[in-house]
C-alpha cells in the first residue's frame, strides 16, 4: 500500500503531498509522522501541499490534527504552497484552521521554521505551538 | 373602399397636413421637455422618416400587424428612435408621446376624409387607434431593452472595474475594493487575489475598503472569509481605508474582526506591510 514519504532534513522533516489524499492516506501520514518525530526528536515539520488541488473536510481536519499532534510532540508545523482553490474551499467549509502555520512556499517556511525555533531556544526549550 | 384604405388613402393625400401639424404638436405640445435636446429640425425629420414608413407599411398586405415583415423597416426606425433617445437621457414617457402625439393630426385627416358618415369614421378611427398604440408600445419596449442593455453593461463594467490587484511593493499587494460587495463580488476579488498572491509570492496583501460604501455583518463576513483564505496560503492581510463611521458600524454590529489588522489609510498599511518584509528607508 502507498504512503506519503517522510524526508529528514536535519533537526525538520519534509513532507510533501504529490497524491490525491484519501481518507487511508491521511490517517498512515498520521501515524508515520508521529512516530518519526518521537524517534527523532524532530523540531520542525514542513508539509507541502502545492500540487493538492482537491481537499474535503477530513483532509482538511487532518491537517489541523497533524499539526496538533506534532505540537504536543514539540514540534512546530508549517503548511506551505497551498493552491488558491484549495483556501476557498476550506474556508467555505468552516475550517480555518486557526492553530496552523502557513506560508507561500516551502523556502519561506523553512526560514519561519528556522526563525521560530531560534526564538524558542531564546526562552529556553519552550516551543511555540 | 375598405376599412384599412382610407387610412392609406388619408395618409396619402393629406401627408404635408398631417406632417405639419405633427411637427407643430411635437415642437410646441408636451411632448417636448423644456430642456430641448432635440431640435425641432431634428424632430421635423424623425416625423417625417417615420410617415414614410407608415405610409409604405400600410400600402402592403398586412396593414393591422405590425409584426409582419412589410413592418421591418418601422420596427427599425422606431428601435434605433428609442436607443437614440435612451442615450439623449430621455424619460420613456416622452419617447412614446412621439408616436401617441400622431393620433391627433391623424384622426383630424380621417375626419375630413369620412365627412359625416360617423359610422364609418368610428370604426376608421379605432383602427388607427389600435395601430398607433401598438406602435407606441412597441417604443417603450424597444425603449426599455436598450436601458436593460445599458445597465448590463454598466454592472459589467463594475466587475471588472472593481478587481484590480496592484503590486505595490516587492511582497505587497494591494486590492482597491470599490462598491458595494456581494457574494458574487467578492467571490471573483478574492479569487484573483488569490491567484495573483501564488504568481507574484507576495507575502502580505493590504486590502483598501475605502470605496465600499457600507459594512454590512455580510460584507464583514467575506472579508474575514478572504482573511482566511489569505492565511490559509501563508500570506498576511492588513484591511486599510476603515472610515470612522465604518469603524463603529463594525463595533455596533459586534462583529468580531479576530485579528485582523486594521488601518484608517493606506499610507498607514503601507508602513506596517514595509516594516513586516524588513524593508528600512531613510530620509
Amino acid at each position: 500500500m502507498d504512503r506519503i514519504p517522510i524526508l529528514r532534513m536535519g533537526e525538520f522533516l519534509l513532507v510533501t503531498i504529490q497524491v490525491d489524499m484519501h481518507d487511508q492516506l491521511a490517517l498512515r501520514l498520521q501515524d508515520d509522522l508521529t512516530r518519526v518525530i518521537s524517534k527523532h526528536g524532530t523540531r520542525g515539520v514542513l508539509i507541502d501541499i502545492s500540487t493538492l488541488e482537491v481537499v474535503d473536510s477530513f483532509i482538511g481536519r487532518m491537517i489541523a490534527d497533524i499539526s496538533g499532534m506534532a505540537g504536543i510532540l514539540g514540534a512546530r508545523t508549517v503548511l506551505v504552497g497551498m493552491q488558491p482553490a484549495v483556501a476557498i474551499t476550506l474556508v467555505e467549509l468552516g475550517l480555518a484552521l486557526t492553530g496552523v502555520a502557513t506560508a507561500l512556499t516551502v523556502e519561506r517556511g523553512m526560514q519561519q521554521l528556522r526563525r521560530s525555533l531560534a526564538q524558542a531556544g531564546d526562552d529556553g526549550d519552550a516551543v511555540e505551538r | 373602399m375598405s376599412a384599412q384604405g382610407t387610412l392609406r388613402t388619408v395618409l396619402r393625400q393629406r401627408r404635408s397636413q398631417i406632417l405639419q401639424q405633427w411637427s407643430e404638436q411635437l415642437t410646441h405640445g408636451v411632448t417636448v421637455s423644456p430642456h430641448a435636446r432635440l431640435s425641432s429640425h431634428e424632430l421635423a425629420r424623425q416625423a417625417e422618416q417615420f410617415l414614410d414608413c407608415l405610409v409604405a407599411a400600410t400600402q402592403s398586405g398586412q396593414p393591422q400587424d405590425i409584426h409582419a415583415p412589410e413592418w421591418r423597416s418601422t420596427r427599425e426606425f422606431l428601435e434605433e428612435l428609442s436607443r437614440q433617445r435612451v442615450l439623449m437621457g430621455f424619460a420613456s414617457d416622452e419617447t412614446a408621446g412621439f408616436i401617441f402625439s400622431l393620433k391627433r393630426p391623424l384622426f383630424d385627416g380621417l375626419l375630413e376624409q369620412c365627412g359625416a358618415d360617423a359610422r364609418k369614421l368610428a370604426t376608421e378611427v379605432w383602427d388607427a387607434t389600435v395601430l398607433l398604440d401598438e406602435l407606441g408600445l412597441y417604443t417603450v419596449k424597444a425603449y426599455q431593452k436598450t436601458r436593460e442593455d445599458v445597465i448590463n453593461r454598466q454592472q459589467q463594467e463594475l466587475l471588472e472595474l472593481s478587481t484590480p490587484v496592484v503590486k505595490l511593493w516587492d511582497g505587497i499587494l494591494a486590492l482597491p475594493m470599490i462598491g458595494t460587495l456581494d457574494s458574487a463580488r467578492t467571490q471573483i476579488v478574492m479569487e484573483s487575489l488569490l491567484q495573483k498572491i501564488v504568481e507574484t509570492e507576495s507575502q502580505i496583501a493590504i486590502i483598501d475598503i475605502t470605496g465600499v460604501p457600507t459594512v454590512d455583518t455580510l460584507v464583514a463576513q467575506h472579508l474575514l472569509k478572504t482573511v482566511a483564505a489569505l492565511r490559509l496560503m501563508g500570506a498576511d492581510c492588513i484591511i486599510s481605508g476603515v472610515r470612522p463611521q465604518i469603524a463603529q458600524t463594525i463595533v455596533h454590529l459586534g462583529v468580531d474582526l479576530q485579528g485582523v489588522t486594521t488601518k484608517a489609510n493606506l499610507a498607514d498599511a503601507l508602513a506596517l506591510a514595509l516594516r513586516r518584509t524588513g524593508a528600512v528607508f531613510g530620509k
